[in-house]
């Protein structure tokens, strides 16, 4: 298994009651392992113990990036929720923690960081 | 301003929000060559609590920490003759931000610099009205009508655009103070009035729209939160962001040269997406952006061209974010050491809550949180093994202000009457503080009307807060 943290790094906030996750890839070869692995089922059945709604993933392929937003997320938003992190800012940080299936190929781009 | 000015506008943001580096306005407009320096304060929310303060004081509604930094900003504006101050400090009431302003620099011999505000995003007024008449103000998100919190608002302001923020700037303000508008806008009032772009060069409107998303949280664009952190130069003198705005809408990203932190294409990427919804479709009242045929690249170190964003008409109707208030919330935290931690904590939390209960208070909702134990982002990624030490966080939410007093008395007694290891009192008792909710709407463009108004600060300064 490989950390989604190894291939992307990430920034979450929130608009409302849904957060989102802005996941950058770190090279073409990760963008492209993550458009099939990132799903969205896999980052909904991750965030699964938050209660959330819906999940949308948008693809943003000159930026080898996604953008995830998750419906629900923030147990009533900025205003209602009583939780300490009521605009999401961890969010980012947790999705990093994600374990995804390995490409062997990927183990050696993993660790050089490449140019865009 | 000049129209059809081929060179790039300059145009740096030194606040993210307010509470933001207090140093970081002064910085910027001292070494960033700045045409316009924009100030960006208000979240969701912050306008909610400026209205609990006008309720107290008619004088009160804007940005307090915005006079504080101008006068720190007089020797530049002695300095630098053409540089511009564009923000949204005025808050919910751009009117009285502007007398306290033009007092200031009245004083600091600058009487005949003049200040613009823009108003027209409060329609707190009009709620009832629209509601009688049918005017629908569904919540955007659940559908739910307003008429379910509509004895309890708080705040109304429609999300104002760029072109009054142009106008101000074309009849020759050098400060502009709005309340409520797009923070994108900020960054596009003074570049479409700086290229003299029409208001339907959806492309171009487009393009400087998303340096005006890239710049409008500060820091977080020039190695503010970035992954390889231990890596930047002197993060603790970050540079605050510069976006270079060509006649094209193109933009370079970059910050003033000698300062901390980073702008790479990675920075750039990460903070595009920041708090954004379909990336294809940005929406700003100005123009909807779509990010996705967007392209960056670095030229030369912390230098970043933002280019191709392509724009279509906006919505018909605007964002309204309306604000009620919902009764009165507090929490508090105390740590808890020793074995089972976390053990003892849950059980400290729920005591307290018991505690209340049979005194004969209850609440609305409660939440008992242990941190160390994974509920940063409860659930979702739990710690290996038990922490020896965690924070205990209670909070709770009730219309009932004495329910929630007696909750922030209950802390103290867990320190002799809980479970042994708990510390952390010192930092005092909790106090009870209004809690807002969030209601998100949209209302037809041809309801609003913003109003801009220019005069001298001199003038500004002989003038008296209307009723």
């Amino acid at each position: 298994m490989v950390r989604l943290g190894d291939l992307a790094h990430a920034r979450s906030g929130d608009k409302g009651n849904s957060a989102n996750i802005g996941v950058v890839a770190n090279d073409d070869v990760s963008f492209q392992w993550l458009r099939s692995h990132l799903t969205e089922a896999a980052v909904a059945a991750y965030l699964d113990p938050l209660e959330i709604g819906r999940v949308r993933r948008y693809e943003l392929p000159h930026l080898r990036a996604f953008n995830f937003v998750i419906e629900k997320a923030l147990a009533g938003g900025a205003s209602r929720s009583l939780r300490l992190d009521t605009q999401g800012k961890s969010l980012g940080m947790a999705l990093l923690e994600l374990r995804l299936p390995a490409l062997e190929s990927l183990a050696s781009s993993n660790t050089a960081e490449t140019t865009r | 301003m000049p129209s059809r000015n081929q060179a790039p506008i300059r145009i740096g943001n030194g606040a993210g929000f307010w509470g933001d580096n207090l140093d970081a306005p002064y910085l910027l407009a001292r070494d960033g060559k700045l045409d316009v320096l924009t100030l960006e304060y208000l979240a969701e929310l912050t306008l909610a609590i400026l209205s609990h303060q006008r309720a107290k004081d008619r004088a009160a509604g804007f940005v307090t920490d915005f006079p504080d930094t101008l006068d720190r900003l007089v020797p530049i504006l002695h300095q630098q003759g053409t540089l511009r101050i564009v923000t949204n400090a005025g808050g919910l009431n751009p009117q009285s931000c502007a007398v306290e302003c033009g007092k200031l620099l009245d004083r600091a011999r600058l009487g005949e610099l003049e200040i613009g505000i823009v108003t027209g995003d409060d329609v707190l007024k009009e709620i009832p009205e629209w509601l009688k008449s049918g005017v629908s103000l569904d919540h955007l998100e659940t559908g739910e009508p307003l008429s379910k919190v509509a004895d309890w608002l708080q705040s109304a302001n429609v999300y104002l655009g760029a072109r009054p923020i142009a106008e101000a700037l074309s009849s020759g303000a050098r400060i502009v103070l709005t309340g409520r508008v797009a923070d994108a806008s900020l960054t596009l009032g003074p570049a479409a009035a700086h290229h003299g772009w029409a208001w339907d060069d959806w492309d171009r409107l487009a393009s400087a729209s998303a340096a005006g998303h890239l710049i409008e949280c500060g820091a977080q664009v020039t190695g503010g939160l970035w992954h390889e952190w231990d890596q930047l130069p002197d993060l603790a003198g970050i540079g605050y962001p510069i976006a270079e705005v060509a006649a094209d809408g193109s933009a370079v990203i970059t910050k003033p040269e000698g300062t901390g932190g980073l702008v790479s294409v990675g920075t750039v990427a990460e903070q595009l997406l920041y708090e954004i919804d379909d990336p294809a479709r940005y929406r700003t009242p100005d123009v909807d952006v779509d990010f996705t045929t967007l392209r960056l690249t670095e030229h030369e170190p912390d230098r970043v061209a933002v280019r191709n964003a392509t724009g279509r008409p906006p919505s018909d109707r605007l964002k309204l974010a309306i604000v009620y208030r919902d009764g009165w919330t507090a929490s508090g935290m105390l740590a808890v050491v020793g074995r089972d931690a976390e053990k003892k904590a849950r059980a400290a939390g729920a005591m307290l809550l018991e505690r209340v209960r049979r005194s004969g208070f209850t609440f609305a909702d409660s939440l008992v949180e242990c941190f160390g134990a994974g509920d940063v982002v409860p659930g979702v990624h739990p710690p290996g093994e038990s922490p020896w030490e965690v924070i205990l966080r209670v909070t709770v939410r009730d219309v009932n202000r004495p329910s929630v007093e007696r909750f922030c008395r209950e802390f103290a007694p867990l320190v002799t009457s809980g479970p042994p290891g708990i510390a952390g009192y010192a930092s005092g008792r909790p106090s009870p503080r209004p809690a807002f909710g969030y209601w998100p709407t949209l209302v037809p463009r041809s309801m609003i009307e913003a109003t801009v108004k220019v005069r001298t600060a001199a003038e500004w300064s002989a003038s008296s807060i209307q009723p």
